[in-house]
This record gives C-alpha cells, structure tokens and sequence, in this order.
C-alpha cells in the first residue's frame, strides 16, 4: 500500500530541548505529485524536511518516503531522495562541472553514464559554455539551477526543495519551477518549502504550516473554495467608513481594504443582499458586489487567526 | 566496497582541488613550518656566547692579561669596552651596553707573583638568569684553571725541575649531541610539534568550513558513509603533513647542521601513526565546534600544552610532578622523543619500543573514535 505513497508522515514531531520544532505532523502524499509546505519563517518547514531527508532524526513519531522507514532505512532512503538545502550549498572554488562530478560520483553513477548525464544535466539547467567557471561567479539563479542539477545527478524518484527560490528573481522563479513541473512530468514526487505564497499556485497540494503544527493539508482550488466561507470584493464610496459599518456587522467575518477595494468574508453566498442593504442604509453608494476566490495568503491569514484565537481560548481554560 | 573506495576517492579529489585552488593558504602551510623553525631556531636556540664584557685592569701585569685571555678564549665573554674604575662598570651595566664588567685592582699583579690572593670583582647583570647563569659559571671555571696554571708555574719554578701533574683529571665525553648544541635538542622537538600544530588545524578547519557553508548537510543525504568521508578528507592532508615533516627536517640538516642518524623510513613511519591520531584529534575537535573561531580556540587548547609540556623547550625531568605527569597524556610528548631517538641517536625501533606503543594506542583509539563520533547527522 505504501508502495504509491511518496511520503507518509506520521505524528512526526522533533524537540530541541523544551522547544518543539515540528509538533505531531502528519500527511500522505501520492507519487508525482508536487506537494507545497508553505508558512512562515521559523514554522517547521525546514525541520520537517530534514527529517524527512535522515539529516535529523525524529524525536516521536515516523516517517516513510518512497516507502521506507527514514529512521531504520536510512541508506535506502539516501539512494531515491534528491535535496536541494535552503543556501544551495556549493563547492564555491569549484567549478560547474566540478561540482556536478562531484555529487555524480558520491551517488556512483555509473561510470560510462557519466557523461552524458552530466551534458544532459548542464543542458537543462542551462549553463552550457559555462561548465569551466567557478561557482563563486555565479548568479543566484544559476546557482540555484546548478543546485538543482546536483540534487537530481542521479535520476531520484522524489525531490526535496528547501526554499528553493529564496534571493532569486521573479523570472528565474518562473523558469525554476518550470523545470521542476518537467520533472514531476517524468513522474518524480516533489516536496518544496517556501514562504512565498504564490509560489504554492504551482502546486498540486498545499500543507500549511504556522507555530510546528501543520494547520491546513489540501490542493489550492479545495482550500480556495472550502476553507473560510465566502470572500466578496465590495467596490463603494466611503470605503473607510464601509469598513467601520460591516466590521460591526455579526455575519461579517472578516474585513480587509484592498486599495480602494474593500474584501469581506462571510459565511455564504446568500449573504451578499444583506451585506448591500447594510451598507445602503448607511448612507454609502454600493458601486459593485462580486464574489472573488481568495488568494493562498487569504486564507493562510484566515487559518492564522483561526489558530490563535484557539489558543487564546486554551489558554483560557 | 568499491563504490565505497570511489566515494572516499571522490571526497579525496575534491578535497585536493580545494587546497590548490588556495594559493595563499597552501603557500603559508608550506612555508609557516620553515618559518617558525628557522625563527624559533636562532631565537631560542642561541647558545650564550660572546657576552659583551667591560674590562677595568688597573693592574696592568702579566698575571691580569692571563686572566683576561683566558675569558676571551672561553668564548663566553667579548671585551667590548674598557673602564678605569668599578663606577664606570656600574654606569655601563646600567645603561646596559655591558652585561658583565671585571675590576681588577691595582695590587693583583702583587699579590699573585707574591704567593698571595689576588682578589677581582666581577660583575654580572642578573637580570637574564640564562645569560647570568652561564656568564657566572663561566668566570668561575676561567678563574680557577687560570689560578691552577698559576699555582703550577710557582711549584715548577720552585720545585727545581720537577714537573707537576694534578691529581685528579676528569675527562667529560657527552654522547649524541657532542657539542652540546641546543639546536640540536630543538629541531627533533620541533617537527614533532610543527606536526601537531599543522594537522589539528587543517582537519579541524576543513570540516567546520564545510559546515559553516551548509555543505556538509548536502554530503549528510549523499550516501557516503562517515569513514569514506573522514579518510577522504584526512588522505590529502597527511601528504600535506609529510611534505612539512621532510621540508622541516630538511632545513634543520641543511641550514642548521642536525643530520639524522637513524633511519629516515623509520621516522617516516612512525609519523604516520603519530599523524593518524593528531588528524582524528582534529575530527574531533571539529565535531564539537560550529565555527572555525571556536576550532581554532579549541584546538590552541591542544597546541600550548603541546608546546609546554610535552618537552620541546624545557626538558620534562625538570618540570614539577603536575606538569610531567600531564606531559604523559599528549602523543606530541611520545613522538618527541621518538624523533629525537631517530634524529639524535640513530635509535632504532625495538630501543623506542617504550615511547612508540603508547602514541600508537592513543592514534589508533583517536582515529577509530573520531570515525566513529564523527556525526554525519547535523
């Protein structure tokens, strides 16, 4: 059964002393599947993902990628992972094939492979006629595609990615994750950290991440459409005073200014006459009402409050 | 197996790559060992001689010039100056253009062909004990063999032809080091820690720089084992280490005379295992530290005891109980007599038994302890 299963994380958790890093996670990802763990900084991505590498061991719980235990098969696990860590560590005073070679013989491919594989490398990651320069002369585009060409030297399964777009710029981020949709096209499972949101549009599936715990696990149009009710662009007059009135308003949920723009979040579509007479009776012209899908940060905002006011309520108790 | 040689292979290359690619840093590996040689070599080293020596001979006899000569000879003492009263000795100790000043009086002569004591005041600016020491012992032993040769002229002269032997005569041979040369006592001593010194550092940087830039966790999910990865990284620096020991060696021959007299493969192979278990310190030293700055620290925590007691400088017989005892839990203190065996007296294997069982359980229990800890989870 786990045999379709890329990864299959169960209550994973790591302490470093009293501090949880990463507390009872769990989730299953199927094969060739681009799976996006999204949160900010300091939440535990990067500790889950070196768990699931066999960098760190975990403290409870397991963890099974491409069908093997990381904690007792870790050598198995070591030949079907490609990783590309947070900084894209290089060899700086090597050169491009260098560094390539490097990891190429680390991993033994095989000797008579070797060649073409590294050209088939250099020709996708685009540095060919570069092969000579030292890695310290790189950009951080081409260091990131010279990483990447590392971490798949030798043809992985599954690939994982630790901010992988951290420092480069949006044009190169398009073409990285190209390369990496080409990829799972080839039926190769990717894990990718990043704390852009947008960046999780390009994913097949979407884990949330906020303070350890994994807060939301579901592909981008489910989470769009389910997760926090209904979200309405409100174009009016007064939107500063708009915003005062539908705040009070107890099927309101929520109120953002967008620009001149107003987003309300309410807990169904039939709400929206309400949310127009409210204003109307106000005093306020209501140019236009429109039912909008939330963006990925929306909702991972949404989630956020959500989550503290539980804990406040905990603490209460 | 082989997959495991050709990763350990693949770790050496790079590794290699990585010290010829730093120039600098390869230069002053090289040349630092030569340096601190030669530098500790004429500054320490420097046998006291030619003390510079002012002279008041107000005397001005046969018997004052004899004495004089005879301190000259010694080679201890230089006449740089000479005073016409004990004061102007006293001003120029002072100033210390002098480090010893001899007053001879006007009535020496007198005394001595008399058959009486001529007395002398000597001088010496104590503030050296090394240079005051030998200058002391010096002058004692001048002016005693000079008043013998007095004493003996006086009895010949009386004694109507008779010639006069001393009674006792003790004949003094020093074995190895004939000529009693601190060098020579020194360089052995010096590769030894030279050695020590290169190592640690070298293997203690190479890991923790792989840690600081993030790479040793890229290598942690490769599936190099940790003891291909520890003897790949060790390999290029214990050639890095034999080209010190021979340049090191080479220089003290050349340069400063101390040839080896015992067998060159010999020491050759006993620094092998000296450098295993200095390498494994310096794994270990860098499984403990996240920075270079703290490897650095820590392996200085190695290095000053190696420099103090292991017996390079000062000889450990001398040294209070503490200090010799601790001596004994250093390799660099093993290695150094061995080197100095193999260098000063041409001592071979089974005569240094003693000092080389103890330095190869400490590298073989290092090295397998370092390969074993060397933690390849971060």
């Amino acid at each position: 059964m786990s045999a379709e299963k890329a990864i299959e994380a169960i209550q994973l958790t790591k302490r470093f002393g009293d501090f949880t890093a990463v507390n009872q996670v769990s989730f299953e990802i199927p094969r060739g599947e681009i799976f996006g763990l999204l949160g900010p900084n300091g939440a535990g991505k990067t500790t889950t993902i070196r768990m699931l590498c066999g960098i760190l061991e975990p403290t409870a719980g397991e963890a099974r990628v491409m069908g093997y235990d990381v904690a007792k098969h870790a050598e198995e696990v070591k030949q079907r992972i490609g990783y590309m860590s947070q900084k894209f560590s290089l060899y700086d005073d090597l050169t491009v094939y260098e560094n390539l070679g490097f990891y190429a013989n680390l991993y033994g491919v095989p000797r008579e492979k070797l060649k073409p594989r590294l050209a088939e490398l250099i020709a996708m990651a685009g540095l060919r006629g570069h092969e000579k320069q030292l890695t310290r002369d790189l950009s951080g585009a081409w260091r990131q595609r010279l990483a990447l060409a590392c971490a798949i030297v030798h043809e992985p399964p599954m690939l994982f990615l630790d901010e992988p777009t951290a420092g480069v710029d949006p044009v190169s981020r398009r073409e990285f994750w190209e390369m990496i949709y080409q990829l799972a096209g080839q039926g190769v499972s990717v894990l990718a950290t990043t704390h852009y949101m947008d960046e999780a549009e390009f994913c097949n599936v979407i884990g949330m991440m906020y303070r350890s715990r994994l807060i939301a696990l579901s592909d981008p149009d489910s989470l769009r459409e389910g997760v926090i009710g209904v979200l309405f662009e409100v174009d009016c007059q007064e939107p500063g005073r708009a915003e005062l009135v539908l705040k009070d308003l107890p099927l309101v949920q929520d109120v953002a200014a967008h620009g001149v723009l107003l987003h309300v979040q309410v807990a169904s579509e039939k709400q929206r006459a309400e949310l127009e007479q409210t204003l109307q009776s106000n005093g306020i012209v209501v140019e236009r009402i429109e039912r909008i899908l939330p963006s990925l940060e929306d909702i991972f905002v949404s989630l956020v409050d959500h989550e503290n006011r539980q804990h406040k309520r905990a603490d209460k108790d | 197996m082989r997959q495991g040689f050709r990763r350990m292979a693949t770790i050496v290359r790079k590794e290699w790559l990585h010290i010829i690619r730093d120039p600098r840093t390869l230069a002053l590996v090289i040349v630092f060992p030569v340096m601190m040689l030669v530098l500790l070599g004429y500054a320490v080293a420097n046998d006291v001689e030619d003390i510079p020596l002012a002279v008041a001979d107000l005397s001005k006899t046969d018997a004052s010039r004899l004495l004089v000569d005879k301190l000259t000879v010694s080679g201890f003492f230089m006449v740089t100056h000479s005073a016409q009263s004990e004061d102007q000795i006293l001003e120029m100790l002072d100033a210390g253009t002098i480090k010893a000043g001899l007053y001879i009086p006007e009535g020496f002569g007198r005394e001595v062909t008399t058959g009486g004591t001529g007395v002398v005041q000597f001088y010496i600016d104590g503030s050296n004990p090394t240079i005051a020491q030998t200058a002391q012992l010096a002058v004692e032993t001048v002016s005693q063999s000079t008043s013998q040769e007095i004493l003996v002229q006086r009895l010949e002269r009386s004694g109507a032809g008779m010639t006069i032997h001393l009674p006792v005569d003790a004949r003094v041979r020093y074995l190895y080091n004939p000529n009693l040369r601190k060098m020579n006592f020194l360089i052995p001593g010096l590769v030894a820690v030279i050695l020590q010194v290169q190592t640690l550092l070298l293997t203690a940087f190479a890991i923790v720089r792989e840690r600081e830039q993030g790479t040793l966790e890229q290598l942690i999910v490769t599936p190099v084992r940790s003891w291909e990865l520890m003897l790949g990284k060790i390999l290029p620096y214990i050639l890095v280490a034999f080209i010190n020991v021979a340049m090191t060696v080479a220089v003290g021959a050349i340069w400063f005379g101390v040839e080896i007299a015992g067998s060159i493969a010999l020491l050759a192979a006993l620094s092998l295992i000296f450098l295993l278990g200095s390498l494994g310190l310096g794994v270990l030293i860098s499984n403990v530290s996240r920075t270079q700055m703290q490897a650095m620290y820590m392996a200085s925590f190695i290095m000053m005891p190696s420099f103090l007691l292991a017996g390079l400088l000062y000889p450990r017989e001398n040294m209070p109980w503490v200090a010799y005892y601790a001596g004994y839990l250093l390799p660099v203190t093993y290695f150094l007599e061995i080197v100095r065996g193999i260098i000063l007296k041409g001592a071979g294997f089974f005569t240094l038994w003693n000092w080389i069982w103890p330095m190869a359980v400490f590298s073989v229990v290092v090295f397998f302890a370092s390969v074993f800890m060397f933690r390849k989870r971060l």
